[in-house]
């Protein structure tokens, strides 16, 4: 037998290809997230190439220009009608450009520019041997407590990589709630929790809890990532694609062609429903929903607090984002099923995050679990599965993060020898050192709190409205309760402040850059503008509210 | 366009409350006086409303109507009937008083931050819950009245957790944690009725939707707007619920004494006379207006709660050995008897409930504030701390006993015109009721004689032997208070000219008509 009659056996020969289509890249469409992906690029050549002592600024300078570009690209599309009737998938299926996608992308963009301003506050450590110092350790490497930590400290080093660090968590996370297909999805997934595993170790002060924090947060991190995958996979196995549509047409029952090689498992309702819970287990784990919620007050408490703040902010918008186009798009046709399940998270998220808070001491530790309640209203505005629970959701994810990323600014004012006084207890008689500061903090927590005239009485309302109209009536109730058992933490802080005599060896407030007055500022602002005069803000999130298909 | 007077109204004491704090920290006496020339203002205002207003006119009158948030369905729709001028008038007319009675209680003690503002944030905070609660009575949409509703209870809260009586017999520590407990205990029990009601608001607004109080009242009367009977009853209850604690009515009401307890006087007045009102004001217009029929369907039952109240609110009353502990209770056992009055649904039962709410105020504030200046004088809530006070201040002692006597209704002063109403209301349709109810009034002459006659009359105590009596400013606070109680004793037309119209219409919202006199026919 001839070698070329052996090969035939088991080859054979293909057509002589022709041409290759070249995938079809809107880049248009796509220009806020490759503005950022760019902008992280030259973060990154600015760190292997500038001298050391201009890399600050240069960081500083092009992550602030990149945001601020990328959110006008944002506008722009928005004002060119792509949220509304020009909405579409664009990257060959992979990223869908629609109503929810643009506004969670402006929402995570400049909830990422005001992070940025926290994250480059050089005023509020005091200068270590004549260098102005952030709140990020001077070198991530150095053991700490170490010589070389020492002689790193002193050499004035720090560690300007987190500004193209945070550029890549927001490129992450402006594909999750825009990705189309699953495998998008897992990896924009892996894209904004990575710079987010790493920027959580690098704290200046408490490293070890820092690095212990950042451990934690990996290590359930990449457990919840591979429930994601697992899910994906069984969702793989169930539908024969992972685009979201597709996927959508199998659960209905409206694409009955079944791909040869998976004869054996399509169409098989097992693989559905365990793919869909792992799959969701995975996005209410980035929610920080209960029972996924054990890494929030850790990772909260150890991680540096603008990261902190950024993270429960833009994370939230994110998950929350990502999970809506899932459950809307993915899996309508399943809603029977999955909405008691969410019933049931978002009970116990919402009584969980606001009963255990009662008991916290710190003050991160009380925001984490004041984050984890403020999920379980979220989710029962996703659970209405109507048009006005979807704009409900973006307009409270949009009023929750600038509150929160202020609230984590003021945090960081707050300061004794060792740095930020998170526990409470130092916290007593802030309000007559401080009667500003106090008063602004106050502000957010009543924000939180709910009470009218702020944006968090909107965002509520909103969300109690939807899940009332949708049918979810005893959520409302529960929500309510919950709010009232919340109310009694916020006030319990406020009543610190301003009622208690202030310690004598009390904290002191360090007065800060600009940079962390206008993320203050911002923060009270929308928190009143979005309270007082909400309509332009619910309209938006109103037309924005249409995902596509 | 016509001038807003009740969005001015409203607006101008919020303008004061943000003027006020935003007076230097060294000019304290120029921010007292700002503000009570913004209170002053307020009321001259509140008097152009009641002229303006027809009490024969229209219901809702003065209105205002402007789309604010569209999404959510909510106008800002403002608009008076003959029970919210009433109120009005009366939180106007209260708070110069309040102001003028609580000119000291704020000044700075030690000093903290140079920015530390104790005076000026004082009387902004009492600015602030003048023009929420004046824009409550005003609110005919409800998720507006609902947004003022809540939000007055942070001012409320600071003035209640931040400013208390100076002396204390346990010393500053111990008055510092009291008041701030107090302060949460009313921030909590009160919020958490306003988020019980917000689960009513978004059901209404489910079931109804939209949140403008004259449409859904009249969708209900022509019958175009149906409601299952339990959908009803339940959004009634949310409702109730959180008037109930504000009013506030047996078993809600543990957080009264406690604040009426810690705060200082001009606060503890401004927390019974006026914020409380909105409680009572908001179930004759809100809890009947939305719904009649689950309105009479807990009539028994509110009934049985407000007869509780007045009997208990009372006896406890009898056995307080604080002063002001023992008003709060003696309020206790009044708004028992207004929310009686308007749960009896007859004519007389609402007029009388609705002038209850104006006397009430009038008297204890009256009685509240003369004994605020008492305790600043001894430093003391304690009443067996007294006696002898009327040899020694003798103005003060008899103001003191015209506002006890207002308080347990003397005929004569203004209270008894309210308190017979409200006792024939109730007696025509429910006498057992009405029978019961009247041991409160013999109560009331226990408590109010007793302390008058253990703090004022008997041996002068060696401590109170030195007192001084009042002075121009607290003169100036308790006159015009005392002219008033006998005035509208007296003539108590002007405020039933003014009222009897709107609770006409109140008592066709719930399709009620007086029993008919029984007579037996003559021969």
């Amino acid at each position: 037998m001839s070698a070329s009659a052996v090969h035939s056996l088991w080859t054979t020969a293909a057509d002589p290809i022709s041409k290759i289509d070249a995938p079809k890249i809107e880049y248009g469409q796509l220009s806020p997230t490759l503005i950022i992906v760019g902008a992280a690029v030259v973060g990154v050549l600015i760190e292997a190439l500038v001298p050391r002592k201009s890399r600050y600024y240069a960081q500083v300078f092009v992550s602030a220009v990149a945001l601020v570009a990328a959110f006008a690209a944002v506008v722009a599309l928005a004002a060119d009608g792509y949220g509304t009737t020009k909405a579409g998938i664009a990257a060959m299926g992979a990223i869908a450009v629609d109503g929810p996608a643009l506004f969670l992308q402006g929402t995570i963009l400049l909830a990422g520019l005001v992070g940025l301003f926290t994250f480059a506050e050089r005023r509020l450590d005091p200068a270590a041997h004549g260098n102005r110092v952030d709140s990020f350790a001077a070198q991530a490497g150095s053991v700490p407590g170490s010589d070389s930590e020492k002689a790193a400290v002193k050499a004035g080093f720090t560690t300007t990589e987190v500004f193209p660090l945070l550029l890549f968590a927001v490129a992450g996370m402006l594909v999750f709630p825009a990705a189309n297909d699953l495998l998008t999805l897992f990896i924009a997934l892996e894209v904004f929790s990575l710079p987010l595993y790493l920027m959580c170790a690098l704290a200046r002060r408490k490293r070890l809890m820092s690095q212990e924090a950042a451990v934690k947060y990996f290590l359930l991190g990449a457990f919840a990532s591979a429930f994601t995958l697992f899910g994906i996979a069984l969702l793989y196995g169930y539908a024969g694609s992972v685009s979201y549509a597709t996927i959508a047409q199998v659960v209905d029952g409206t694409l009955t062609s079944v791909d040869p090689a998976l004869a054996d498992t399509m169409g098989n309702d097992a693989l559905l429903l365990i793919g869909t819970a792992m799959l969701v287990m995975g996005l209410l784990f980035k929610v920080g929903a209960v029972p996924f919620h054990m890494w929030t007050p850790d990772v909260y408490q150890g991680a540096p607090t603008p990261v902190t703040g950024f993270m429960a902010a833009a994370t939230k918008v994110a998950a929350f984002g990502a999970l809506l186009r899932v459950l809307y798009v993915v899996l309508p046709g399943l809603r029977w099923d999955w909405r008691p399940v969410m019933w049931a998270v978002a009970i116990i998220t919402m009584l969980g995050g606001a009963i255990v808070a009662i008991t916290q001491t710190d003050i991160k530790r009380l925001l984490a679990y004041s984050s984890i309640a403020h999920a379980g209203f979220i989710l029962a505005g996703v659970i209405a599965t109507t048009p006005e629970g979807i704009s409900s959701v973006l307009f409270y994810l949009a009023a929750y993060s600038f509150v929160t990323i202020g609230a984590f600014a003021v945090v960081t004012l707050v300061r004794d020898a060792g740095g930020e006084a998170t526990h409470l207890s130092k916290w007593a008689g802030l309000g007559r050192r401080s009667p500003l500061v106090a008063a602004v903090f106050a502000v957010f927590l009543l924000a939180f709190a709910g009470i009218p005239l702020t944006s968090g009485f909107a965002g509520k309302f909103a969300v109690f409205k939807a899940a009332a109209e949708g049918g979810a009536a005893p959520l409302v109730v529960v929500g309510v309760i919950s709010s009232a058992i919340a109310a009694f933490f916020y006030i319990r802080v406020i009543v610190l402040m301003f009622f208690s005599e202030p310690r004598p060896e009390g904290p002191t407030v360090a007065v800060p850059s600009p940079l962390t007055m206008t993320a203050i500022g911002v923060g009270v602002a929308v928190t009143v503008v979005l309270g007082v005069a909400p309509q332009y803000f619910l309209e938006l999130a109103s037309d924005a509210g249409v995902f596509v298909r | 366009m016509s001038f807003p007077l009740l969005t001015a109204t409203a607006a101008l004491p919020a303008i004061g409350a943000v003027a006020t704090a935003a007076v230097p920290a060294a000019r304290r006496t120029a921010a007292k006086w700002l503000a009570l020339l913004f209170s002053l203002a307020t009321l001259a205002l509140a008097v152009v409303i009641m002229v303006r207003f027809d009490p024969d006119g229209d219901r809702y009158q003065l209105t205002e109507s402007h789309a604010w948030i569209s999404e959510f369905g909510v106008r800002y729709d403002l608009g008076v009937d003959g029970i919210g001028v009433a109120l009005i008038a009366l939180t106007a007319v209260l708070m110069p008083f309040v102001i003028l009675a609580g000119w000291h209680d704020a000044d700075p003690l030690e000093t903290g931050s140079k920015r530390w503002r104790p005076t000026q944030g004082f009387f902004a905070l009492i600015l602030a819950v003048e023009a929420m609660v004046i824009l409550s009575f005003e609110a005919t949409d409800v998720f507006l009245f609902y947004i003022f509703f809540e939000a007055m209870l942070i001012p409320m809260y600071f003035l209640i957790g931040g400013f208390g009586d100076r002396a204390h017999e346990h010393g500053e520590e111990a008055a510092s944690t009291q008041r701030s407990y107090a302060a949460v205990k009313f921030l909590l029990y009160n919020l958490a009725g306003g988020l019980i009601m917000l689960a009513a608001v978004i059901g209404l607004y489910v079931v109804a939707g939209n949140f403008s109080l004259p449409e859904i009242a009249e969708a209900r009367a022509n019958g175009s707007l149906d409601m299952a009977t339990s959908t009803e009853r339940w959004l009634f209850l949310g409702f109730f619920f959180a008037f109930a604690v504000k009013a506030p009515l047996w078993p809600l009401h543990t957080w009264l004494p406690n604040a009426m307890g810690e705060a200082t006087a001009p606060v503890a007045v401004l927390i019974t006379a006026v914020v409380d009102k909105v409680g009572t004001f908001a179930m004759l217009r809100f809890c009947l207006g939305l719904f009649p029929e689950a309105s009479k369907w807990a009539t028994p039952a509110i009934l049985v709660l407000a007869l509780i109240s007045i009997i208990y609110g009372a006896l406890l009353a009898v056995g307080q050995r604080d002063i002001k502990r023992l008003v709060a209770y003696a309020s206790i056992s009044h708004f028992g008897f207004i929310i009686m009055g308007i749960f009896a649904m007859t004519s007389q039962g609402q007029s009388g409930a609705t002038l209850y709410m104006v006397n009430h105020g009038l008297s204890t504030a009256a009685l509240m504030l003369v004994a605020g200046f008492l305790i600043s004088r001894r430093g003391s809530r304690l009443i067996a701390d007294y006696g002898g006070v009327q040899k020694v201040a003798p103005v003060l002692a008899g103001t003191f006993l015209i506002g006890g006597l207002a308080t347990l209704s003397l005929p004569g002063l203004a209270p008894f015109v309210s308190e017979f109403l409200v006792l024939v209301g109730t007696y025509t349709r429910y006498p057992v009721v009405g029978i019961i109810a009247t041991f409160g009034i013999v109560l009331a002459a226990l408590y109010t004689l007793v302390l008058y006659q253990r703090t004022m009359t008997g041996p002068v105590k060696p401590e109170v032997s030195a007192m001084p009596d009042l002075r121009v400013r607290e003169l100036a606070v308790v006159a015009p208070l005392v002219v008033l109680l006998i005035f509208l004793g007296v003539y108590p037309k002007p405020v039933t000219d003014i009222v009897n119209p709107a609770v006409e219409q109140t008592m066709s919202d719930v399709q009620k008509k007086d029993p008919q006199p029984e007579v037996e026919a003559a021969k």
